[in-house]
């Protein structure tokens, strides 16, 4: 409350506060001292006959007025509203706020505690923090990666084997706490390729995993992809980990149709799955990581190297 | 002394009395909050004026009616920052005119949408949120997907430098081939993408 841009506010608001507060009991005191007797009139007579009574105000509500006047002024004596006087019980909802998150940590902090100092693995087979990785995944994952996690069009399949970043615990680690960015360009690193020559890769890519393909375009799209694709895929389409998906296998993460994949060739695309590390804190991080890992994709050990060097993920900890 | 008889007969009397009265409440409300720092400087140097794209979608975020179901104002409860991030404070709405905090909560609170998803899922999601999110109830804006006009756009950010935002003449000028070959959907997703964006809650 100190915040005003001069003191003349505070005084501004403290001095109309109380002024008005005393005025009204003052008001009320000098309307109930007025010396009336019960059943005289104000002196108007409308409509020949219409009267109207001056009565005294009734006790009960002249002391409910003066009570809810005494508590005003006990209320801005405690709590924040006197211009730049913070009351006596130093309230602020900040303060309130931060009461109210020390106690949920000292309540929940040492739950997440114990599973942080766990192996992700280990923590994956605890049926608590599967309950617990559930929950969060499906606060903060599922509008993504669908509540099943098996994702969408654009959203990968949290629950198969094939692992865009990589599928140990230390690689969905990094995913999730710090986000991931991917970008193909368009037409590989061969900008001047035709649309023709884009069907033949097409059809190429789509011959990689056994999909109906034009057998003479996909021999003319092997050469293009050679020097258009192969620099980030491979040359057998094998990809990477952390550099380019796998195009050998029957998982499409934006669809398999020639239609889709002379889409995906001609404008390229760029993906984003953004940070949590910040958002969620260590703890969360590590229960999600865990249930991910134990959705069934996860893996032991890294399948390639991985080109993304997630060299500053720290070991999990022994138990 | 002022009797009820005086005041009763006297219109031009009653008339200041009541005014005086019904606006104390304001005055101490009100008028104290231009006059303070929390609510008048913005809350870090993250804070910004919306950029032309970002300002043409905010007015679609109007046009469209976003704020009869989404707040943009994360209380400091535990259980609104678990769910949305660091609590709003008022110096994050400087630029704000006028406000979208909103007081209906059909949908989620947007105050720290910026981020949080990728411009490839509000683009689905905008254009028919089923196609996301299957349990949602919010209506598709398909028609979003076209190109923006930007005819008004100058005189809009003159209108809101009248009002303290700080655009200068370069930006204001420059302003209409910022939006071209924009469609309304960047428009919106530029403006969802910087929303929040400048205060981070951090565990």
């Amino acid at each position: 409350m100190s915040d005003f841009v001069s003191g003349f506010w505070s005084i501004y608001v403290t001095g109309i506060s109380l002024v008005s507060i005393v005025g009204c009991g003052v008001f009320l005191w000098m309307q109930s001292t007025a010396k009336q007797a019960e059943g005289q009139t104000t002196g108007h007579v409308w409509d020949e006959t219409l009267e109207e009574f001056n009565n005294p105000l009734p006790n009960w509500w002249r002391w409910l007025f003066y009570m809810t006047i005494a508590f005003s002024l006990f209320y801005l004596a405690m709590y924040p509203g006197l211009g730049s006087f913070a009351g006596q019980y130093k309230w602020s909802s900040a303060g309130e706020y931060e009461s109210e998150m020390k106690k949920a940590d000292a309540q929940y902090g040492p739950i997440f505690q114990k599973f942080l100092q766990q192996d992700v693995r280990t923590v994956a087979a605890n049926a608590e923090a599967r309950e617990m990785g559930q929950r969060l995944f499906v606060t903060y994952c599922a509008q993504c990666h669908g509540a099943d996690a098996n994702g969408q069009k654009g959203f990968p399949n949290l629950t198969d084997n094939d692992w865009l970043f990589g599928g140990t615990p230390e690689q969905i680690k990094e995913s999730i706490a710090k986000g991931r960015d991917a970008m193909m360009p368009a037409k590989g690193v061969k900008p001047d390729m035709d649309a023709e020559q884009i069907k033949d890769v097409a059809n190429y890519v789509r011959s990689l995993s056994g999909l109906a393909a034009d057998s003479i375009r996909a021999q003319r799209g092997k050469e293009v992809f050679g020097t258009a694709c192969a620099a980030c895929h491979g040359p057998d389409g094998k990809g990477a980990i952390g550099l380019a998906p796998n195009l050998t296998d029957k998982v499409w993460l934006y669809g398999s149709s020639e239609a889709t994949i002379t889409e995906t060739i001609t404008k390229g695309r760029a993906n984003h799955m953004p940070a949590f590390g910040e958002f969620l804190g260590e703890a969360k991080v590590h229960l999600l990581t865990a249930y991910v890992y134990g959705l069934g994709g996860g893996v032991a050990e890294p399948s390639a190297p991985s080109v993304a060097a997630p060299a500053d993920v720290a070991a999990p900890n022994a138990q | 002394m002022l009797t009820h008889d005086k005041i009763e007969r006297n219109v031009g009397l009653l008339i200041v009395l009541t005014v005086l009265t019904v606006t104390v409440g304001g005055l101490l409300e009100i008028v104290p909050l231009f006059f303070q720092k929390s609510t008048t400087t913005p809350a870090n140097e993250l804070v910004k004026p919306y950029d032309p794209v970002q300002l043409s979608g905010r007015d679609i975020y109007i046009r469209e009616g976003c704020y009869n179901c989404h707040s943009q104002m994360i209380r400091p409860f535990r259980a609104e920052t678990e769910r949305y991030g660091h609590y709003s404070v008022a110096g994050e709405f400087v630029y704000d005119h006028p406000f979208q905090w909103g007081s209906k909560r059909t949908g989620p609170d947007l105050a720290r949408v910026g981020g949080r998803y990728s411009d490839l899922w509000h683009r689905t999601h905008l254009l028919n949120p089923r196609d996301v999110v299957p349990e949602s109830n919010m209506p598709a804006y398909s028609w979003l997907d076209r190109p923006l006009k930007d005819g008004d756009i100058e005189a809009k950010m003159k209108a809101l430098r009248v009002v303290g935002v700080p655009y200068t003449d370069d930006e204001i000028a420059g302003a209409k081939k910022a939006l071209e070959g924009k469609s309304e959907l960047d428009a919106l997703i530029a403006y969802l993408q910087g929303m929040g964006t400048a205060i981070k809650q951090v565990r």
